[in-house]
C-alpha cells in the first residue's frame, strides 16, 4: 500500500509541474483558439533566467533563508517570461492574427524551434546544472530540500515537493482570481466568447491579448524553475517535450478550461508515473500520445470542457 | 503542363533520361553522386507532404514516420528475402537485383501508406492545430515503436543494407511521384482535395466527401514517403530509428512552405534548393574569412530553418515561387 | 582505385578555399561537435588537435605535415553517411577518425571499408562496429569487457550478491552494456533483482526507482550516459535508496558532478583513463593539454589523443599513405605507449588492453582500481 501511495505522489508531484505549464497553454487557447507551440520554449527560458540569477541572487539572501532567495528566482523568471511572451506575441503573432489559422501555426513552430536551437547557440547544447553559479553550501542546501522529510514512514516526500503543490495551488488560484473577479479578466473571457463583440464593447482587443499572453508566459517560467529544481539538468531542448505533454493535458482536461488544465495534467503525472514503474516504461512517451489520440477521437472536448458547435 | 507533348509522354520521356543519366554518372563523384540522389529522394517527400499540406490543407508534423516505415520495410525484405528471390530468379543478376528492389521498394511503399490509412482515419475529425500535434505524436510513436523492436535492431539501427539506389531508380520514382500528383490534382479529384482545404462544411455540403479526399491524401502521400524512405536506407546502408525525428519532418515541411504549399513546381525546386545548400553549408563553415558569428550559425541548420519559417510567414506566405504556376484551379481568397 | 572528372577537380578547387600544404597528409575527422553528446565530440577532437599539432612541430609523418579535416556530425544519425563521402571522395583523406558513439560508427564504418580507408574509432565501444569489415578499427576495449569488470568489481569489492539495471532503451551502447553485465553477474553467483528501463532525454526517473528500491538491490547497475546517469542519482538518493550505483564510461564528464552534486558520493564506474593517474605519460600529456585548452582532459579526449597518434605511428611504419598499406600497419599495432594504455590491436581488429574502476569521493573521480582484461 505504502508502494502504490509512493507512486501516487511521484505522479502528483509531476503532475502538478504539467499543470503549470497546461494553464499557460490553456488560457492563449481560450482566447485565441491558437496553440502556442512556443509555450514549451518559454518554459525552457524561465529555467535558463534562474539558471544565470542564481549566481547573484541566492546569496543575497544567504544558506539560512533559501527558500526566500528560490521564491525571488520564480519572481525573475516570471518577470522575464512575461516580457518575451509579448514580445514573441506582438513580432510573430500579432500581425498574423487575420490570416488563416495555419500561418499562425507554422510562425509558432518557427518561433519554438528558433528558441530552441538559438538557446543551444547561446547557451551551448549541454546540460547545464541549474546551481551551478550558486556556492557551493547554498547548492548543497537546496539539494537538501529534495531529501525525504523524517517521520513519514516509508512514504518519500520532501520538502521541494510540498514547496511545488503549494505553488501550483497558489498560482492557480491567483489566476482564478484574475479571470473571475479582475476587469481584465472579464475582458479575457468576453474576447473568448466573441472577439468582435467585445471589441465592439470597449474592450482594448490587443492590449488584454498582450496580458494574456505575459501571465501565461509568466507561468511558464514559473513552472520552469520548479521543474529545474526537481530535475536539476537544464538543457536548451528540455521544453520540448513537457510543452507537448502539457497539451495534451490541456486537451485532456478541456482546452480552454482552466480548472481542466490543471486536472489534466496532475491526471497525466499520475498516468506517466504508473506507466513509467510498469514494464512498458520504454512506450512512456508513445503512450501519452496515445492518449491524445483517444481524446481526440473520442471526447475532443476533454473531461471537463463543453462541446463547442461548429458554426457555419 | 504542356498540352502538345501529354502528361504521358512526358514521363516516358523522363524515364528514357533518366536510364541515360544513370549511365552517364557511373563514373561520377561518390560524394556527388550521393547528393544526386538525396535530392531526388528530398523531391518525393516534399511532393508528397505538399498533397497532404498544400493541396488538402491537412497539416502533418509526422511524414517521417512514414518515410522510417518505408525505409526499415524494405530494408528488412531486401535483406532477409534476398535469398528467396535469387533462387527463383537464377542467381544475384542484374535483373533479379533489380526486382527485389523494386519489390522491396513497393513493400515499403505500401506499408507506409498503411500507416498513413492509419493517421488519415482520425484526422477526420481534427482540423489545423489539433492535427498538427496528432500527426507529430504518430511520428514520435512510430519512432518509439522502431526503437523497441528488436528484430530491426531497436536503438542498434539496421545496417549490412545493400546500396541498390542508383541514378535511374530515384529520378524515375521521383518522376512518378510528380506524374501521378499533377495527374490527380488536374483531374476532379484535384478540384476535390481543395475543395476540402478551403472550407471543409462547405465541400461536405456540396456532396464532396471530406473523408475520402483526407483519407486518399494521407494514403497517397504516405505511399511515397514509404518509397523515399527505402531508397534512402538503400543509399546509406545503415538506418537508425533516431535519424527519422521530429526535426526531419520540419526539414520536409520547410520544403513545402519554401515552394509553395499547393505548388508542385515550386516545391520540387525548393526541395532541390535545400538539399544542396544543407551540404554546401558544411564548407561554408570552413571559410576563414567569414566572420566567426556567421560561421558558427551555419553550423546550426535549425536557427536557419527557423529564422527562414518565421520571416517567410511574415513576408510571403505563398513560398518562395508562391507565383510561379499556381496549378490550383481557380482561385478563393483566404478570409 | 576512386576516378576523378573534370567537374569534380573543379568543383574541389572552387570549394576548397583554406590554402593546404601541397605535400600534406589529409585525415578526416567526424565528431558529434554540436548536438546531444556535444560533451564527448568536443572533448575527442580537442585531443586529436593536440596530437596533431604535437606531431606536426616534431616535423609531421614521413617529412610531411598531417592536415585534420574535421566534420561536425550535430549528434544525428544521417549525417556520418554525407560527412564520409565529403571526407573520402571530395577531401580525399588517407584515413578517418571517428566516432564516440556505436550507432555513428556503425553508420560511418561501411563507407570507409567499402572505399577501403581505415577508421579508427577512438570510443565505440560496441563489437558491431569492427565487425563490419577489415579496415574498421578501435583502440578502445569492448563493452563486453567492461561488462565483465564491472560485474566482477560489483561481485568481488563491493560484495554484491543481488543487482538490479537501469538501462537506456534508446542507446545501443547502454542496452548492450547491460547484457554484458547481466551476463556475467549471473555466471559468477550473483542475481538479477530487477530490471528497469528508460529513454535518453527523460527527466523522471522516480516510478522506476521506486520499483528498484522495493526489490533491494545490493547494488544498482546504471550504463548510461551523464545526462540522466546525475539525475537518476539525485532521484534515488532522493527516494532513500542507499546502495551504491555503478557504471560504464558513459558517465564520463565533467558535467556528471556539476549535475549530481553529492548524491553521486560513492558510486562507481569504469573508464578508460583517469587524469589522475600518476604515471609521467599520464601527467605529461594532461599538463600539455591544460596548457593548450584551459581544462583537464577526460577520457574522450585522451582515446581521441591516442588515436590519432597510433594513425600517425602506422603511417610511419607503412612507408606510405595507401590504404591496403595503412590497413595492415595499423593491424599490426604492438603494445603502443598510449595515454590510455598499453595497446595492441588484436587479430578483431579491437584493442588488448587495461581499464580503470573510477570511484566518485567528495565530487572528484578517483582511481580505485585497475582491471586487466
Amino acid at each position: 500500500m505504502t508502494h502504490f501511495l509512493q507512486q501516487l505522489l511521484n505522479g502528483l508531484s509531476l503532475g502538478s509541474l504539467y499543470a503549470l505549464i497546461a494553464l499557460g497553454y490553456t488560457m492563449v487557447y481560450g482566447i485565441l483558439r491558437f496553440i502556442n507551440f512556443a509555450h514549451g520554449d518559454v518554459f525552457m527560458i524561465g529555467a535558463f533566467t534562474g539558471y544565470y540569477c542564481a549566481g547573484w541572487l541566492l546569496p543575497l539572501f544567504g544558506v539560512d533563508h533559501v527558500g526566500f532567495g528560490l521564491i525571488g528566482i520564480v519572481l525573475a523568471a516570471m518577470l522575464v517570461c512575461a516580457v518575451l511572451g509579448v514580445l514573441i506575441e506582438k513580432l510573430a503573432y500579432r500581425p498574423l492574427r487575420q490570416r488563416p489559422k495555419l500561418i499562425s501555426l507554422i510562425t509558432a513552430i518557427g518561433v519554438s524551434l528558433l528558441l530552441e536551437y538559438g538557446g543551444q547557440f547561446t547557451f551551448g547544447p549541454d546540460p547545464k546544472a541549474f546551481l551551478d553559479k550558486a556556492p557551493d553550501a547554498i547548492r548543497d542546501r537546496v539539494q537538501d530540500l529534495g531529501l525525504p522529510l523524517d517521520g513519514l514512514g516509508d512514504l518519500i516526500l520532501s520538502p521541494l515537493q510540498l514547496m511545488t503543490f503549494a505553488i501550483t495551488l497558489a498560482l492557480l488560484g491567483a489566476l482564478v482570481l484574475i479571470v473571475k473577479k479582475t476587469r481584465l479578466g472579464l475582458a479575457m473571457r468576453a474576447i473568448s466568447n466573441n472577439p468582435t463583440a467585445a471589441a465592439l464593447m470597449g474592450v482594448n482587443n490587443d492590449t488584454v491579448i498582450s496580458f494574456t499572453f505575459a501571465l501565461g508566459s509568466a507561468l511558464a517560467g514559473a513552472s520552469g524553475i520548479l521543474f529545474a529544481l526537481s530535475y536539476p539538468s537544464i538543457d536548451p531542448l528540455m521544453g520540448l517535450l513537457p510543452g507537448i505533454k502539457a497539451f495534451v493535458a490541456a486537451v485532456l482536461g478541456g482546452i480552454g478550461n482552466l480548472p481542466g488544465a490543471a486536472l489534466g495534467g496532475i491526471l497525466l503525472g499520475l498516468i506517466e508515473n504508473f506507466v513509467g514503474a510498469s514494464a512498458f516504461s520504454t512506450y512512456r512517451d508513445a503512450i501519452t500520445f496515445g492518449i491524445l489520440i483517444l481524446i481526440l477521437l473520442f471526447r475532443p472536448s476533454g473531461i471537463l470542457g463543453r462541446k463547442q458547435p461548429e458554426k457555419v | 503542363m504542356s498540352r502538345f507533348l501529354g502528361p504521358k509522354t512526358l514521363l516516358l520521356l523522363a524515364l528514357l533520361s533518366c536510364l541515360v543519366a544513370n549511365r552517364a554518372t557511373a563514373s561520377l563523384n561518390s560524394y556527388y553522386l550521393q547528393i544526386a540522389l538525396f535530392i531526388g529522394i528530398n523531391i518525393i517527400l516534399a511532393v508528397s507532404l505538399n498533397l497532404i499540406n498544400g493541396y488538402t490543407g491537412q497539416f502533418s508534423l509526422g511524414h517521417a514516420g512514414f518515410m522510417a516505415i518505408g525505409a526499415y520495410t524494405s530494408a528488412w525484405f531486401s535483406t532477409e528475402h534476398a535469398g528467396v528471390i535469387f533462387h527463383f530468379l537464377g542467381g544475384a543478376n542484374f535483373f533479379s537485383v533489380n526486382i527485389l528492389f523494386l519489390a522491396a521498394l513497393l513493400l515499403g511503399g505500401l506499408a507506409a501508406a498503411l500507416a498513413g490509412l492509419l493517421v488519415g482515419i482520425p484526422s477526420l475529425r481534427l482540423s489545423g492545430d489539433y492535427l498538427a500535434i496528432v500527426t507529430l505524436g504518430f511520428g514520435e510513436i512510430i519512432r518509439v515503436l522502431i526503437q523497441n523492436n528488436e528484430a530491426v535492431g531497436a536503438s542498434r539501427g539496421y545496417g549490412g543494407i545493400s546500396g541498390y539506389t542508383n541514378i535511374f531508380w530515384t529520378y524515375t520514382l521521383a518522376a512518378l511521384t510528380l506524374y501521378t500528383v499533377l495527374t490527380l490534382v488536374h483531374s476532379t479529384y484535384g478540384r476535390g482535395f481543395v475543395a476540402v482545404r478551403d472550407d471543409e462544411l462547405a465541400a461536405g455540403s456540396s456532396g464532396i466527401s471530406a473523408i475520402k479526399y483526407k483519407v486518399l491524401a494521407f494514403t497517397l502521400g504516405a505511399f511515397f514517403a514509404g518509397v523515399a524512405g527505402g531508397l534512402y536506407a538503400h543509399t546509406t546502408r545503415y538506418i537508425n530509428p533516431g535519424g527519422f525525428d521530429f526535426q526531419l519532418s520540419v526539414q520536409i515541411v520547410i520544403m513545402v512552405i519554401l515552394g509553395g504549399m499547393g505548388n508542385t513546381a515550386g516545391v520540387t525546386l525548393a526541395a532541390i534548393l535545400l538539399t544542396v545548400l544543407l551540404e554546401y553549408l558544411r564548407f561554408v563553415s570552413s571559410y576563414t574569412f567569414l566572420p566567426d558569428v556567421l560561421r558558427e550559425i551555419t553550423k546550426n541548420r535549425m536557427i536557419i530553418f527557423s529564422i527562414t519559417l518565421i520571416l517567410l510567414m511574415l513576408l510571403r506566405p505563398d513560398g518562395l515561387f508562391g507565383g510561379l504556376g499556381r496549378s490550383r484551379p481557380g482561385r478563393k481568397e483566404a478570409e | 582505385m576512386r576516378q576523378l572528372s573534370f567537374f569534380s577537380w573543379a568543383l574541389l578547387g572552387i570549394l576548397t578555399l583554406t590554402a593546404h600544404a601541397a605535400d600534406a597528409i589529409n585525415i578526416g575527422e567526424f565528431a558529434s561537435l554540436t548536438g546531444g553528446t556535444a560533451s564527448f565530440g568536443q572533448s575527442s577532437h580537442k585531443g586529436t588537435q593536440l596530437a596533431i599539432d604535437e606531431i606536426n612541430a616534431a616535423g609531421g609523418v614521413l617529412g610531411r605535415p598531417l592536415n585534420l579535416i574535421t566534420e561536425d556530425d550535430q549528434s544525428k544519425a544521417g549525417e556520418p553517411s554525407s560527412i564520409l563521402q565529403k571526407l573520402i571522395n571530395n577531401d580525399h583523406v588517407v584515413a578517418i577518425l571517428g566516432e564516440i558513439a556505436s550507432s555513428r560508427s556503425l553508420e560511418g564504418a561501411p563507407i570507409a571499408q567499402s572505399n577501403q580507408i581505415p577508421m579508427i574509432s577512438p570510443g565505440s565501444t560496441n563489437p558491431k562496429v569492427t565487425q563490419v569489415g577489415d579496415y574498421i578499427f578501435r583502440i578502445c576495449f569492448l563493452d563486453e569487457f567492461q561488462g565483465k569488470i564491472t560485474a566482477r568489481y560489483s561481485l568481488d569489492t563491493l560484495h554484491a550478491k543481488t543487482a538490479a539495471i537501469l538501462t537506456d532503451v534508446k542507446q545501443d551502447y547502454s542496452t548492450g552494456l547491460a547484457e554484458f553485465f547481466k551476463l556475467n553477474f549471473t555466471t559468477g553467483g550473483g542475481k538479477i533483482v530487477s530490471e528497469k528501463s528508460y529513454s535518453s532525454g527523460d527527466k523522471d526517473f522516480r516510478a522506476q526507482l521506486t520499483e528498484i528500491k522495493s526489490a533491494k538491490p545490493d547494488v544498482i547497475f546504471v550504463p548510461g550516459y551523464y545526462n540522466e546517469v546525475a539525475p537518476i542519482a539525485i532521484q534515488s538518493r532522493q527516494l532513500g535508496i542507499k546502495s551504491p550505483m555503478i557504471g560504464g564510461d558513459g558517465w564520463d564528464s565533467p558535467d556528471l558532478v556539476r549535475i549530481g552534486g553529492r548524491a553521486l558520493e560513492g558510486n562507481f564506474f569504469s573508464n578508460h583513463f583517469t587524469p589522475n593517474d600518476s604515471t609521467p605519460t599520464v601527467h605529461n600529456f594532461v599538463a600539455k593539454y591544460q596548457a593548450k585548452y584551459g581544462d583537464i582532459p577526460d577520457a574522450m579526449a585522451a582515446l581521441g589523443y591516442d588515436s590519432a597518434k597510433i594513425l600517425a605511428d602506422a603511417i610511419r611504419r607503412a612507408g606510405s599513405t595507401g590504404g591496403p598499406a595503412l590497413r595492415q600497419a595499423i593491424a599490426a599495432t604492438k603494445n603502443f605507449a598510449g595515454v590510455t594504455g598499453t595497446i595492441t590491436i588484436n587479430a578483431q581488429r579491437n584493442a588488448d588492453k587495461s581499464a580503470v574502476i573510477i570511484g566518485i569521493r567528495e565530487k572528484q573521480f578517483v582511481k580505485v582500481a585497475v582491471m586487466q582484461p
